[in-house]
């Protein structure tokens, strides 16, 4: 069956991995390639590369690092940051990028994402939706979770999806950086009101949250970034105590 | 010297990325006297199969492929492409293997994402790969079960995750994105006699 993924985020800044706590306070946590392999490794089913640097090299660095990944690693990443156009996309896949995430850009032109899906078929983009509630309400947000826009959270799952989203990767403001949980009701109501698999991303503090996630929040894949950086929850022992839980994963034997 | 069929649909760096860690020489090309003197011959694909069909006829690869001689393995929408027919787009495929490829429907969601395992395996590519085996898949289409199924995996209900038929084998997911055992199986194809 179908199995439950979890998978570690990188963030990238000059080619060089970090960690933000509610995306601000950066701190170092080690070679991207490096930590890629590792990860891999301890049978991580999947990554997440998100670029968070915004000089003029970006592009070349990031199409390098994507490159120097793909040498190392025989599981399947994402690529994100700051994609805007077609040609973004092309190199990132071109140099073995699996899938991209698109943000801000999507919601400031959501014909991207139909030119997108186009040009490279669904099966590779990545909607990611960074949100939080204002009065009750999930509202999207842009530039890494700083601006607010008006835009309905579940509105637009359902208008990425019409427009040729694959996946779509939720990150709760409300939640990333506090270790409390994901955002468990939000999650669950997506897949509810979309078809498309979605990525629980923001909250992860311990075993149970993930576990939380796949069953309240009804997730199909799981993404954290520091408790895996800083050894706080070790992929095998998480995928172990999931299986105890009779949550479907991969474990190689 | 494996030839990596090069039509413009998708990523095939992590394939040739695979293929370099297996130690095996590869060339990625259209040119159809390469293809036809390789030992072996992969058929990648990636995004919708009319774009992908439209491509093979313009390039006249449509007409090479169905008489090639040596192993061929179809990855992905490359194994889709195989058959007669795509519900995706309505379109024609290569007419090797019988049958169609349909798109999930009921209540899974689509594409289907990620690790699934992999049942009754019976070809030469999946020695050493037993039942229960996860490869990675990303595919919102799938080939029923049919008589040249040579393993089966299960999304709203059981379907071709393999097919076979003489020298042309197919495979549903990834093996070069599977770790381990998608290296096997692909060490398994490059030792299958030429």
């Amino acid at each position: 069956m179908l199995t439950k993924r979890i998978i570690p985020c990188l963030d990238i800044k000059d080619g060089r991995t970090v960690k933000g706590v509610n995306f601000v306070n950066l701190r170092d946590a080690g070679d991207p390639v490096a930590l890629a392999a590792q990860y891999a490794q301890e049978q991580a089913d999947e990554l997440v590369f998100l670029d968070i640097s915004a000089t003029e090299q970006k592009r070349k660095t990031l199409a390098n690092l994507v490159l120097r990944v793909a040498a190392a690693i025989d599981i399947p990443f994402t690529v994100g940051g700051g994609i805007s156009t077609i040609e973004d996309v092309a190199i990132l896949l071109k140099n073995g990028a699996d899938k991209v995430s698109v943000n801000s850009a999507a919601v400031k032109n959501p014909k991207l994402i139909d030119a997108l899906a186009e040009q490279f078929g669904s099966q590779c983009i990545v909607v990611a939706i960074d949100a939080k509630q204002i009065e009750g309400q999930w509202k999207v947000h842009l530039v890494g979770g700083k601006e607010p826009t008006d835009r309905d959270l579940f509105e637009w799952a359902k208008e990425v999806e019409q427009r040729g989203a694959g996946e779509l990767l939720f990150t709760s403001m409300d939640h990333d950086g506090t270790k409390q949980g994901f955002a468990n009701e939000a999650l669950a109501r997506l897949s509810v009101e979309t078809n498309l698999p979605v990525i629980a991303s923001g909250g992860a503090g311990n075993i149970s949250h993930f576990s939380e996630a796949f069953t309240i929040g009804k997730a199909d894949a799981a993404l954290a970034a520091s408790v895996f950086h800083f050894g706080e929850i070790a992929i095998p022992e998480l995928k172990n105590k999931l299986k105890q839980q009779q949550i479907a994963v991969r474990i190689d034997k | 010297m494996v030839a990596i069929i090069d039509y413009g649909a998708g990523n095939t760096k992590s394939l040739q990325f695979a293929l370099e860690r297996l130690g095996a020489s590869h060339i990625l090309t259209s040119d159809a006297e390469i293809i036809k003197q390789a030992e072996r011959v992969i058929f990648p694909g990636q995004g919708a199969a009319g774009s992908a069909m439209t491509k093979l006829i313009d390039t006249g690869l449509d007409q090479l492929i169905p008489t090639l001689k040596q192993p061929l393995l179809g990855i992905c929408l490359g194994m889709q492409l195989l058959c007669e027919y795509s519900e995706e787009g309505g379109v024609e495929g290569l007419g090797i293997i019988k049958g169609s490829v349909k798109r999930f429907g009921g209540t899974v969601k689509v594409p289907q994402m990620g690790w699934n395992s992999i049942y009754d395996p019976k070809s030469p590519l999946f020695e050493g790969i037993n039942e229960g085996d996860f490869m990675y898949l990303v595919h919102s289409y799938y080939v029923p079960l049919c008589k040249e199924t040579v393993a089966i995996s299960h999304y709203n209900g059981p379907y071709s995750v393999a097919l076979q038929k003489a020298n042309f084998y197919g495979v549903q997911f990834h093996p070069e994105k599977s770790s381990l055992k998608g290296q096997l199986l692909l060490q398994n194809f490059l030792k299958l006699p030429a």
